[in-house]
């Protein structure tokens, strides 16, 4: 027997760095140009790709055993939820709207995210950023799935779920999403990375996920808490790659600042408004509620997102151009969402409703320099209105932005009572913009943004051409049923009447 | 001051995992939320396997946090003994 | 008051999504056709690539391949999220058993000294042939169409990547860290071993995601698996009192034997799709099985000095036995 080899014991470190970076090699038969055709054209200077530290070092044993292990829990007590009509422990039914919302606007784009990061999982000519977004890429769509198979339940007793492959595609609300992740697709690998990795995963997730899951969990959904939750513990990896990401570009070359902070700027402010229908879902939409939207956005906003900014004040960046703003807006934003949502409410798969008293007492509560000053009169006007047996419902079309989607139903910084409309002219034609930073982002890139896809325009082209009827068809929306007021639903009396049989004969 | 902090997912899994992590970390704040518990701590915070192992009699392995880990915030460095969260 | 919800009997309102339904009748769905079938946007699409203005942000054209569905290319493993790893944890709990075996008893050093070398000389290199596998599959993944030939591509790049850190464990195991920088050295500079390195390097740079499908998890894979793993490791070097060796590379024995069945059943239905796409098909497998042969050959030649041509050219005979089977006409 030949003596044993030598071997020291390597670090976790030093073994991650030998199973992961150690595995490329210096190519010949092919330039590096040649393999990796996206990596320079941004503009981000990279002089040592050695120097990314990886974020979690994970190799895919690890992986697979700790990636099973959440999925047995998780498939475990969506089928419990199935099988014990979970449905009926949820504390109101309207709670669903926000679960509509989030299967037609946000689960689409957990696989937007999924084929972006295997994208960026072969573009950049490092290891360590590669395999990082490769087990990322895995991960999104693993959520995507999670989502749909734990929404599929609710989809047999409730309205509103069916027809969310087709809605993702043509409905109004769902393009501000999507065109969200279509805009961060369609930038280069490092543009993506501060998109998705960056603003998306490190400033603004937390928002989604965990205040809103918490939420999920105290109006009895068990179902959902658990894919918001086990999504997240993925997503803890995710931040820590953005973070690192945005540390290594700024390292490697102070010609990356400037391009880095406009990236910044632009995505932060994209990101925040997508965000901005979270801020409804858990003012709105719970019927139990955890904290509201501004309590979430002291936390996990101004508090972690202060943070973060401070930190990165060394490399010369600053917070995002449109950070003051944004704290201003979320005083008003859900209220001003809601309002929209309730008058435009024939043309949404979800419901929405007049808050009740306690609801405006709430709000009132949580809001008290905006609520009773602007929002709880018009609310009260609604209400009338629906009283008299002639509700609200507003058939004209609002413009929508053309950056980021939405109607432009925001109001001026600064002045609560004036709307918020910007306008700017390019190649001849005029276009629409909600704010200063969405007109901001088309100046940048108008040849982008004029391709943008209107969904309200589209309404009046061919071969539509107004047909309101016409139009629900082609977005499958089934009239009378998934739409309009919560009160006098069918998802309303379902789930009163299915409670009823649990408590008596 | 920044504050960093990390979140489980409560459970019988987390328990000796927070009880581990308050020994470490006496300037910690610990909120317990609809299942889930927030650990906030002034600049940084510490996470120490020995810590653990003591506390659930067993050998553990650091990336088991992952399993139930909800979020966190502060940079992230990691080695086989120690999970640290910062701002520095 | 605690009710019992189980009593209660409800009727569902309906039994799957609408876009379901319209594929596969109205009834409710397997958790795989709900996890794949058109979760990827289809339509109205807002912006272009800045990398490749000329391209779809999904766009079935980067391919000489057509489908008229793209969702007809199902996985037949049926692997969602939770299948694949549910699945690929439980091997893993194999492959640490089995490594855990060996360590213990210190079976690595009791290899003999000849056969240890050849072991380290065959298998360290290859962890970089997995690692051009794992970019070959994220590419296919990436700008693939179509969620049920793409996602199983994602998992396959992350079992590529599994393997070469199998690989590079084995070589740390048997040989040390200086066991890997032996191994690439050989992959970078060991004239056997080049014509292998320019045929990943080759495919690297191929942006027809079908023909890297092709080129990479059809032929390179269809040929060198049964060649290294089935006769080189678990027949030769076991037979040669490398049994210890055979255990360490399970893995990629019954990994390979799973994934053919994916990766013949896409053909398959590619091929069968049209006259044309058969065609395709036939000119990718001729021409990369050619490469194949002639990259493998010396390497085979490092580890045995007999009847090389013959098991090599015996191995190509299964391979293009197998694609016959799939309808495409070499």
């Amino acid at each position: 027997m030949d003596t044993p080899v030598n071997k020291k014991k390597l670090s976790l470190k030093e073994k991650y760095s030998y199973l992961t970076r150690d595995l490329a090699w210096e190519p010949s038969y092919q330039s590096k140009e040649d393999l990796f055709p996206y990596a320079t054209y941004e503009g981000i200077k990279v002089h040592d790709w050695e120097k990314w530290e990886d974020p979690f070092r994970l190799t895919m044993d690890a992986y697979w055993k700790y990636q099973a292990e959440k999925e047995r829990k998780f498939y475990a007590i969506i089928d419990a939820f199935a099988q014990n009509n979970g449905h009926l422990k949820i504390t109101d039914a309207r709670y669903l709207s926000a679960l509509k919302i989030f299967l037609q606007a946000i689960s689409p784009g957990e696989y937007a995210a999924h084929k972006g990061f295997a994208r960026a999982g072969r573009e950049f000519p490092g290891v360590g950023p590669q395999v990082a977004c490769q087990m990322q890429a895995i991960d999104e769509i693993r959520h995507a799935q999670t989502q749909i198979h734990a929404m599929s339940n609710y989809n047999k007793f409730y309205s509103g779920f069916h027809a969310f492959a087709d809605q993702r595609d043509r409905i109004w609300y769902t393009s501000v999403a999507r065109s969200f992740f279509d805009d961060a697709m369609s930038a280069g690998p490092f543009e993506f990375m501060i998109a998705i990795g960056f603003s998306f995963e490190y400033v603004l997730t937390n928002l989604l996920f965990v205040p809103f899951m918490s939420g999920a969990a105290y109006n009895g959904d068990m179902s959902t808490v658990t894919f918001g939750f086990s999504a997240q513990s993925d997503e803890a990896r995710h931040m820590t790659l953005g973070l690192e990401c945005i540390k290594f570009m700024l390292e490697q070359d102070p010609a990356n600042v400037p391009i880095v902070q406009k990236w910044i700027d632009k995505w932060f402010w994209r990101g925040f408004r997508v965000l901005g229908l979270v801020s409804t879902m858990m003012d709105y939409m719970l019927p139990k509620r955890v904290m509201s939207w501004r309590e979430a956005w002291n936390i996990y906003g101004e508090e972690n997102g202060g943070a973060l900014f401070n930190d990165l004040a060394r490399y010369g960046i600053r917070p995002p151009k449109g950070w003051a703003d944004a704290g201003e807006a979320v005083d008003h934003m859900s209220h001003q969402f809601m309002l929209a949502l309730y008058q435009w409410n024939f043309g949404t798969a979800f419901h929405t409703w007049i808050p009740s008293d306690e609801d405006m007492e709430w709000l009132s509560k949580k809001y008290p320099d905006t609520f009773d000053k602007y929002y709880r009169p018009r609310w009260e006007h609604i209400k009338k209105m629906d009283e008299a047996g002639t509700p609200f419902n507003n058939f004209g079309l609002a413009k929508l932005c053309q950056t980021c989607q939405l109607p432009t139903v925001f109001t001026e910084p600064g002045d609560p009572s004036t709307l918020c409309h910007r306008e700017t002219e390019y190649k001849g034609e005029t276009y629409q913009f909600c704010s200063d930073h969405c007109c901001d982002i088309f100046n940048e890139e108008p040849e982008k943004y004029i391709q943008a896809w209107l969904p309200m325009p589209a309404l009046f082209q061919d071969p539509l051409n107004g047909d309101l009827e016409a139009w629900m068809k082609w977005v499958s929306l089934e009239n009378g049923s998934d739409n309009g007021d919560y009160q006098g639903s069918h998802d309303q009396t379902s789930f009163q009447k299915w409670r009823a049989m649990t408590t008596s004969n | 001051m920044s504050t960093v902090f990390i979140a489980f997912q409560t459970n019988e899994e987390t328990r000796p995992i927070i009880e581990a992590i308050e020994l470490d970390n006496p300037s910690a704040t610990v909120h317990q939320e609809p299942a889930m518990v927030k650990i906030d701590a002034p600049d940084e915070l510490v996470i120490r396997r020995e810590t653990i192992e003591e506390q659930i009699g067993r050998e553990y392995d650091l990336q088991e946090l992952q399993v139930n880990l909800i979020t966190m915030s502060g940079h992230l460095t990691e080695d086989e003994d120690t999970f640290t969260l910062s701002w520095k | 008051m605690q009710i019992d919800l189980r009593t209660v009997s409800i009727e569902p309102v309906r039994k799957t999504f609408d876009h379901l339904a319209r594929r596969f009748g109205d009834k409710p769905a397997s958790r795989y056709q709900e996890g794949s079938y058109d979760i990827q946007a289809a339509e109205n699409l807002h912006y272009r690539p800045t990398w490749d203005p000329d391209q779809e942000l999904y766009d079935p054209n980067l391919s000489r391949i057509r489908m008229k569905d793209w969702y007809d290319l199902k996985d037949p493993r049926q692997f969602y999220y939770s299948t694949y790893t549910l699945a690929r944890s439980r091997q893993q709990e194999n492959m640490e058993a089995n490594f855990a075996f060996v360590e213990a008893r210190g079976l690595q050093d009791m290899l003999p000294v000849d056969l240890k070398e050849t072991a380290l000389n065959l298998l360290v290199p290859l962890r970089h042939a997995a690692w051009g596998a794992n970019q070959n599959n994220a590419l296919v993944c990436g700008y693939g169409f179509g969620v049920v030939f793409t996602q199983p591509c994602m998992y396959h790049a992350m079992d590529n990547l599994g393997i070469s850190q199998y690989l590079s464990r084995i070589g740390l195991l048997l040989g040390g860290t200086e066991a890997l920088e032996q191994g690439k050295d050989t992959w970078m500079n060991d004239s056997a071993w080049q014509s292998l390195r320019r045929y990943v390097e080759d495919t690297m740079v191929i942006r027809d995601p079908f023909e890297v499908f092709v080129a990479q998890n059809v032929v390179l894979d269809g040929l060198l698996y049964p060649i290294v793993y089935e006769r080189l490791v678990d027949t030769y070097l076991a037979s040669q009192g490398g049994q210890a060796v055979a255990m360490l590379t399970q893995f990629m024995t019954n990994w390979f034997t799973e994934s053919k069945k994916w990766t013949t059943g896409v053909l398959k239905v590619a091929a069968a799709e049209s006259p044309e796409n058969a065609q395709v098909l036939a000119e990718w497998i001729n021409l990369w099985s050619d490469r194949a042969v002639s990259a493998l050959l010396p390497i085979v030649n490092t580890v045995v000095d007999e009847r090389v041509d013959e098991m090599v050219s015996e191995e190509l005979d299964a391979f293009r036995a197998r694609i016959a089977k799939t309808g495409v006409p070499l």
